[in-house]
Formats: C-alpha cells, sequence, structure tokens
C-alpha cells in the first residue's frame, strides 16, 4: 500500500465497514478485492456499458469511474444486497420470470438501474424505460425480455403497494 | 430403448435458465471473479505498428520498477516451449512476438506483479524498436500482394484440407476453397440476363461484456487453467501439445461465460497464461480490458464478387461466385470460416451451374476468427441483396422470385448434397405471412419513405466433430449431468438437463449440472457453430437412455418386477442395504460426414443438418438526412423442435440485435493499419434505443429426424438474414443500393445525394 493510501469508512449494504484505499482504486475494484463482491463488475472501463452500476448513496454510479476514496461517509449498495436466493426483490423475480438476461454480466446493472426508474417513476411508458435504460448494453441482445421484465416488475410492485 | 417424443416430459417446456438465481443476485460464477492465493496479474506490452521487424526491445526499466515480479519476453518463453506457435488451423501464431509483428495490437512482452497497477505502469516502461515492413490490409489485394505475413505456411495438420498448403511459400492465402457444379461460363452465355455485383462486409467484434479472461496455476501434478473459453477440450489438447505433455497434465475449467459468440474458441489467453504460470511457478492471470479485446480477434472483412445468369422469367441458371475473406495476420479459424460458409455461398437456391472460390486471405489486421455465423452473414449480406437487385431489375416480386428458386426438400445443394429436414420453403412463406407481404404496405409521405425487404440464408454445420456425455445417478435418484457444453448465455446448461430429466422421467430440479473441468467431464468438439444442441444434446440423451437402462438391469438384478414403479432410491438399498452406489451412463456421438473433393467441393453429405434463418424488415428514412429508422424486424427460422421455446426465442432475438449492429453501426476503422476505435465510446453496439419498435420471432413447426428429440441448432440463425433484408428495404423505400456494411446515415445520405444527381464531396 502507498503512501498515498487512506481509509474509508461507509456503509455497504447494510452494515458499517472500512477500508484502506488507493487514490487510484475504482469503486467496483474495493469492492472485488476487499469485500468479495462479485455482482459489479468492470467491463467498458469508460461508464458507458453499465455493468459496474452500484447505488451510492441511493443514486446509481458507474462503480468503474467512481473513485473508491470518494465513499467515506456514504451508503453503498450493490445487487448483492437486494434480494437473496430466498426472497428475491420483484425486480428480480420479474427478470427471471420473462427471461430478460443470457449471459448474465450485463444483469445486475440492469437490475439495479430497474429498481432506481421504479423508485422514481411506478408506471413507465416503453419510451420510458428505453431512455432510462439506454445507459446499460446487453451484448446478447436480450432487451426485448428487459423491456417486458421492467413492465412486469411495476405490475408486480404496485400490486403490492 | 424406444426414442421418447415429447410427453408430459421435460423437454419443450420454457423453464427458465436453471443459474437465474444466480445471475440476478450477482453471484454466477465467471473467471473474471476469480482469484487465486499469491496470483501475478499480467498486463501486455503490444505493438504499436501493424507490420515490421522486432529491432530492439529494452525491457529494463520495467524490470526495475518496485513491485514488478517479472518481464517476460519470447526469449523466455522458448526456453520452456521451443516452438511457441499455436493454433486450431495453423501453427502460426507465436505466444509473445518472435523477430516480427503482424499487427496493431500484437503482444511483444508481457510484465507480471501482486498489483495489477503496478504491472500496468511497468509495460510502459517498455520500448521497443522496429523496423516496419509494408502493410498488407486489403483482402482482394493481399491475395495476390508481394508482401507476406508468413514466411511460410504451417496447417495444424488437422485438418485434410489443409495439408497441401503446408511449407507453402510466398503467398498470403490460407485456404483456398472451390466448388465447381455445372458449366457456369456456357450458362452465362445462354441465360437471358446475366447480372454481377460486389458486396463488401466491415471488420468487427464480438464484444462479449466480460472480456476475455484465463488463469492458471502451476500444481504438483501439472497445470489448471481456468479460462472463459468456449473450448476447453481443445484448450486441454493444444496446451499439451505445446508442452508435450500428456493431456492428463493440464486441467482446464471454465464457469459461466459473460459471452462468448466466437470470441473465445479454440485457443486465445491460453497458451500465455500457460506459459507464464511455468515460468514463473506462480498463479497468473490475465484479465483482457475492453481494448485489447479488439486486437486479439474479430469478424472477417470480406469481398464478395457475385454473378449470376437468369432467364427472362427469373429463374437462376448459373451462378459465379469469388469470396475473399480478411483473416488477419493468424488464420484461427478463419480456413474452417472459408470452406465451410463456401459450401452455401450460392445461396439456398436451386442453381443448376456454379462456380465458387473461397479465400482466406492473410493479412496484418487484428486475427479473424468465428463470431455467430462462420461466415454465413457476410455471404447472406452479397447474395440476397444480389437476389433482390435481380428481381428488381426484372419486375419481378422479391418474394416471388426467391419462391421460384428456393431450394427444395431431396433437391440436391450447391455441393450436390440433397437438402433434408430444411425447412427453407415454410421460412420463406411464414416471414412472408408474418411480413404480410400480398397487402398493401404504407409507404410514407413528403421526405418520410418507408421500405420493406427481406433475406433468407442457411447454413451447414461444422462437421464432423464429436460429443460425449456422463450421466451419474446418486443412490437418492437424483444425478447429476458431466458435459463440457459451456454456457455462455445460450441456455445450454438449461436444455441439456431438461434432456436428462426427461429421459430419466425427473424432476429438472434432481439433475444437476457439472460445469466443463477437463478432469471431470469428458470431451466436447466446442461450443460452436449451433452444434450443441445437436451434438452434445445427442450425448447427453444417449448418456441418459444407457443410465436408464443400467439402472432398469439393476432393478432386475434385485429382483424387481419389469416395469414395477419402484423409487430409483430403493433399487440402490436393495442392491447395496443402505443408500449408496452409483449408476454411469454414458454417450458419444459423431454424426456421420463426408468431405468435399478437393477439386469439385462436392461430396454427397455436406452437414449433418441445415440451419435455416430468414428476416423481414421494415425502414423508415429521412431523406433530408439520410437517419433511418428500422421499425420492424420479424425473424423466423427452422431450428427443428425446440426443447425449450422461450429459449430458442431469446436466441432468436439476440441473434438479429447482434446483427443490427453489424448492419448499422459497428466497424472497426483502421488507418495505416493503426485501429481508431478500439472502445465502446468509439465502437457502437445496440443499446436499447436503437432496438426496433417490434421484433417478433418464430420458430417453424419442424423436425430435425436425428436431433434429440427433433432439435436442432438455433444461436446463428437470426443473423443470417437481418443485414440484407434492411439494405433490400432501403432499396424499396428510396430506390438506393447499399453494397457495403455498415449502412451509416452518412452513407445512405451519399447514395440518396448520388441518386438524385448531386454526389457530396468526399
Amino acid at each position: 500500500m502507498s503512501n498515498t493510501s487512506r481509509l474509508v469508512n461507509f456503509t455497504l449494504n447494510g452494515r458499517p465497514v472500512s477500508a484502506r484505499v488507493d487514490m487510484h482504486h475504482t469503486l467496483v475494484e474495493m469492492l472485488r478485492t476487499q469485500f468479495d463482491l462479485f455482482g459489479a463488475r468492470e467491463s467498458c472501463a469508460q461508464g458507458l456499458c453499465g455493468c459496474c452500476t452500484v447505488l451510492v448513496d441511493g443514486q446509481a454510479v458507474s462503480g468503474c469511474l467512481y473513485f473508491a476514496a470518494l465513499v467515506d461517509g456514504a451508503t453503498i449498495e450493490t445487487v448483492e444486497h437486494l434480494g437473496a436466493s430466498d426472497r428475491l426483490d420483484p425486480v428480480q423475480q420479474a427478470f427471471i420470470e420473462c427471461g430478460a438476461f443470457q449471459c448474465g454480466f450485463c444483469t445486475p446493472g440492469f437490475i439495479l438501474m430497474t429498481k432506481q426508474l421504479l423508485d422514481e417513476n411506478p408506471n413507465p411508458t416503453e419510451d420510458e424505460i428505453r431512455h432510462y435504460l439506454s445507459g446499460n448494453l446487453c451484448r446478447c441482445g436480450a432487451y426485448p425480455e428487459i423491456i417486458a421484465a421492467v413492465k412486469s416488475a411495476a405490475a408486480k410492485r404496485r400490486a403490492t403497494a | 430403448m424406444a426414442v421418447t417424443e415429447m410427453q408430459s416430459g421435460q423437454v419443450g417446456r420454457s423453464l427458465p435458465r436453471r443459474e437465474s438465481t444466480a445471475k440476478v443476485t450477482g453471484r454466477a460464477d465467471y473467471v473474471h471473479n476469480l482469484r487465486l492465493p499469491g496470483m501475478l496479474h499480467i498486463k501486455v506490452f503490444r505493438s504499436s505498428i501493424a507490420h515490421g521487424r522486432i529491432k530492439r526491445l529494452d525491457v529494463s526499466a520495467a524490470k526495475r520498477l518496485a513491485g514488478v515480479h517479472s518481464v517476460i519476453t519470447s526469449d523466455d518463453v522458448r526456453k520452456l516451449i521451443p516452438e511457441p506457435y499455436f493454433g486450431p488451423a495453423f501453427h502460426d501464431q507465436p505466444i509473445l512476438a518472435i523477430d516480427k509483428v503482424r499487427h496493431i495490437g500484437e503482444p511483444v512482452a508481457v510484465v507480471l506483479a501482486t498489483d495489477p497497477h503496478v504491472a500496468e505502469e511497468g509495460v510502459a516502461l517498455i520500448q521497443a524498436e522496429y523496423d516496419e515492413l509494408p502493410g498488407v490490409y486489403d483482402e482482394v489485394a493481399g491475395a495476390t500482394a508481394t508482401t507476406y505475413v508468413h514466411d511460410v505456411l504451417k496447417p495444424a495438420g488437422t485438418f485434410p484440407d489443409l495439408k497441401h498448403l503446408q511449407g507453402k511459400k510466398n503467398t498470403n492465402i490460407a485456404l483456398d476453397y472451390q466448388l465447381r457444379r455445372g458449366d457456369v461460363e456456357a450458362a452465362f452465355a445462354k441465360a437471358d440476363h446475366v447480372f454481377e455485383h460486389t458486396f463488401r462486409t466491415q471488420q468487427v467484434m464480438h464484444v462479449p461484456l466480460e472480456p476475455m479472461v484465463s488463469a492458471a496455476e502451476p500444481t504438483p501434478s501439472g497445470l489448471t487453467i481456468y479460462t472463459a473459453s468456449q473450448s476447453p477440450s481443445f484448450v486441454r489438447i493444444e496446451i499439451a501439445r505445446l508442452l508435450g505433455w500428456p493431456e492428463n497434465k493440464v486441467r482446464v475449467k471454465v464457469p459461466h461465460l459473460g459471452g462468448g459468440f466466437g470470441a473465445k474458441l479454440y485457443i486465445k489467453l491460453e497458451a500465455l497464461v500457460a506459459a507464464l504460470a511455468l515460468i514463473t511457478q506462480r498463479p497468473v492471470k490475465l484479465s483482457q480490458t475492453m481494448e485489447e479485446q479488439f486486437f486479439t480477434i474479430s469478424k472477417h472483412a470480406t469481398t464478395f464478387k457475385i454473378k449470376s445468369g437468369v432467364t427472362k422469367d427469373g429463374k437462376i441458371v448459373a451462378r459465379r461466385c469469388d469470396v475473399w475473406w480478411n483473416g488477419g495476420a493468424y488464420a484461427d479459424i478463419g480456413p474452417r470460416v472459408t470452406q465451410k460458409s463456401g459450401f452455401t455461398a450460392a445461396g439456398p437456391y436451386d442453381i443448376e451451374n456454379v462456380h465458387l472460390d473461397s479465400f482466406a486471405v492473410y493479412t496484418t489486421r487484428p486475427p479473424a476468427g468465428a463470431l455467430r455465423g462462420f461466415g454465413i452473414p457476410q455471404l447472406v449480406w452479397a447474395y440476397e441483396s444480389h437476389t433482390d437487385l435481380i428481381a428488381r431489375a426484372l419486375d419481378i416480386d422479391p418474394v416471388a422470385i426467391r419462391r421460384k428458386n428456393i431450394l427444395r426438400e431431396g433437391r440436391p445443394q450447391a455441393t450436390g448434397t440433397k437438402m433434408k429436414d430444411a425447412a427453407i420453403e415454410q421460412v420463406l412463406e411464414r416471414l412472408a405471412a408474418r411480413m404480410n407481404w400480398d397487402r398493401p404496405f404504407d409507404r410514407g409521405t413528403g421526405t418520410v419513405k418507408r421500405g420493406r425487404g427481406v433475406g433468407i440464408g442457411f447454413k451447414a454445420v461444422i462437421a464432423p466433430t464429436t460429443s460425449v456425455a456422463i450421466v451419474n445417478v446418486y443412490a437418492d435418484g437424483s444425478c447429476s449431468l458431466y458435459c463440457s457444453t459451456v454456457d455462455m448465455g445460450q441456455g445450454s446448461d438449461t436444455i441439456m438437463t431438461q434432456i436428462v430429466a426427461d429421459v430419466l422421467n425427473l424432476p429438472i430440479e434432481r439433475v444437476s449440472m457439472v460445469h466443463p473441468d477437463t478432469d471431470v467431464t469428458p470431451y466436447d468438439m466446442a461450443t460452436l457453430g449451433s452444434r450443441s444442441t445437436f451434438h452434445m444434446g445427442n450425448a447427453v440423451k444417449l448418456a441418459a437412455e444407457d443410465a436408464k437402462g443400467k439402472l432398469e438391469a439393476l432393478a432386475k438384478e434385485v429382483g424387481l418386477p419389469a416395469g414395477a414403479n419402484v423409487p430409483v432410491g430403493e433399487i440402490f438399498k436393495k442392491k447395496y442395504g443402505m443408500q449408496a452406489g452409483n449408476v454411469v451412463g454414458s454417450g458419444s456421438f459423431i454424426p456421420s460426414y463426408k468431405s468435399p473433393d478437393h477439386a469439385t467441393g462436392m461430396t454427397d453429405n455436406a452437414t449433418p443438418f441445415w440451419m435455416i434463418g430468414g428476416t423481414g424488415a421494415e425502414v423508415e428514412i429521412d431523406t433530408e438526412t439520410g437517419d433511418m429508422k428500422v421499425l420492424r424486424i420479424v425473424n423466423v427460422a427452422d431450428c427443428g423442435t425446440p426443447i425449450n421455446p422461450r429459449i430458442v426465442d431469446t436466441q432468436l432475438s439476440g441473434g438479429a440485435v447482434m446483427q443490427l449492429g453489424f448492419t448499422l453501426t459497428e466497424e472497426m476503422q483502421f488507418e495505416n493499419g493503426q485501429l481508431r476505435n478500439p472502445t465502446l465510446a468509439d465502437y457502437k453496439i445496440p443499446g436499447m434505443r436503437d432496438m426496433p419498435a417490434a421484433m417478433e420471432n418464430e420458430a417453424v413447426s419442424a423436425r430435425q429426424h436425428d436431433g434429440p428429440f427433433g432439435a436442432k441448432g438455433v444461436g446463428e440463425s437470426a443473423t443470417f438474414g437481418v443485414s440484407p433484408a434492411i439494405a433490400n428495404a432501403i432499396h424499396d423505400a428510396v430506390g438506393v443500393r447499399l453494397t457495403e456494411l455498415p449502412i451509416t446515415p452518412e452513407r445512405l445520405f451519399r447514395a440518396l445525394a448520388v441518386a438524385n444527381g448531386k454526389p457530396l464531396k468526399d
């Protein structure tokens, strides 16, 4: 660890944690190397594909561009916190039911963005869905199924709201 | 045992992917996630020029950098592996460049460190000087160029049709496939019309979102490789060959892949990580960046000159095809692409006289290999654009001209192989019906014009190839499937276990999947070319049937009456006195195939099965800007009888979406051998807003007689027709023809300007 490293304290998936990070470490790098969280993953490394999506204080950010040193005092949430295998979030359920993924590499990013979309707009139109999720890429091309899953998740959430 | 058709079992059901929960919770296992104790990260120093001799390579500053474990060049590699050249078709690719570099981004040296940032910094300290050589960039010019990418050709020896190239010098042609049927020149002379066009496709990249990644670890008994690979069995064989080891000293493990599409086939990073693990005696891992993928593998750019003789009523009587494949610096599987796609380059039409030449050409670009279609999308682009042009010239409806010429069941295809279980006609008819082809179409108004078009293609599967599977039934009646098919998102884990559950009459939850591990799972040629459902599906079915037969024998042995409905666990208990034991069933499958005659390209058994895919497109064009919207895409395919209809549906739309990117936006742009856009900022893959407003898919009602439960492959079929369907729709809308991909607004606008008599300056 170099002499430029610093200690950051933050809340990660509901628990207070701390980590020592270098100034050049990204959030996604810290999550994988220090907390064994692999749901946010680096792909394009330019903040263009959405695979590294992490929620910082409730706001979706590109974890590959966000410096780990900046999370001091923040609340961080990753896909691993959204639901466990025995109690999935309605968005996760909808993605399964609609077959809204193939390889699954982009899926956590889509799920977190969908959750944020539905928090802001419980009943989005298809245009609104396409616009909101335009920063997430799926090379398997599961877009028709993802759109169906977002609509289904919205309906599920409205039914239980 | 009688083959059971779909009944109340698991086959034919749209079950969710079996790893669904792991994928939506971010817990699916990828090599991307892997960390090994004591692991060194590898960063690669790459060539900054396209072609040249290495004059000087200075790694001293990198070696001195604090935290760097080692810096390795080809000199070090050759101490371990004297002939460090790998590849599936040719042994032409050095693990690290030796004396010469042949493409931009070629690996020249590597830096290893426990901290990847330190390794990266070390790479920045390496200096190389080159004596630059002329580049060879174009596939047509490259075929006759006098600058040679390789001094001597080195076929791997595994493919009989490459043997004649052994030791050949002074050529860039890595395979020349030819087919001669009838007499095209005589037929052209007699034809009412002769049409000739040239079409081109661009170099593109697979862009799996999990960038290519491999790790290797020395073990007391040999070497373990963890790799995001579509072909673990091949990796083991090739690494064992390089090291001069028996296969059983090399273990290759593959979890889920974050996309593959052909990028992760055969051997890519594995030879390098294997060498580095043995040289350093440490676990090593190479995680490529998105940018590095563009230098590693790509899809062939092509030039296709196509000429047809046609009667005045639209019957095609002769076709000549000359296809050049831009293979880049290393052959990879390009020669296979050249030959296999060569079989069908004349299209799914019944043509008496066919003359076909297909050339794999070495150039000084990043290597090209297989990408979702093994060359077929490039061919369909040309022959379906050409067919449409013929129809328009003769004032025949585009669907009608296809009906007139289409290859019907039982008729010989260009190679002489008679069509069987090939629902070409049905695909065309269902496509026409879904497109409402015989009904009036809204052609737009004013400066906004609409048009529609279709394209239909077919493909022979790579052959002959082998799959082996094992079904292990445990003492409680649950079981595991051991299978080296790689699930890269296409859903093979799910359908393979559906087959086992169906044969053994088990709920799907009672069947688990053992992922590829060459020490554990048996041989499979590779997960490629839409072969797994048919080949591995058959092997899995045989393995499950073998297990079932052994369970029946065991039941008889312990004195149960035939057909007794006793739980499997009871049979084991009666045999062993407690919950103990296994029943292991195995299945091995290799279909019949006959290699084409070298001189004529003829064979009466060109493929174990045919894949057929057609796409219809409706487009809307703003003639003032060249902006185009794809309004609707209809994909129709013959994939036999689907084992999991929903997964088939997602394969169809996924294939079409990918091909939409290759049609409209994606292009690796080169300038003097330099790649200008190896990032997602500058290389645009389709996003959600690029999707057509409507996309629909149909698997026609069909059955592959020797497929497992009537099924066959589907992963590539929806890529075939997309590009020509869109070009044909553009022609329909605004009367201009684009012959080069991608179809960008600028290209379209320029073509409109030419049509209006006001061509734009460059």
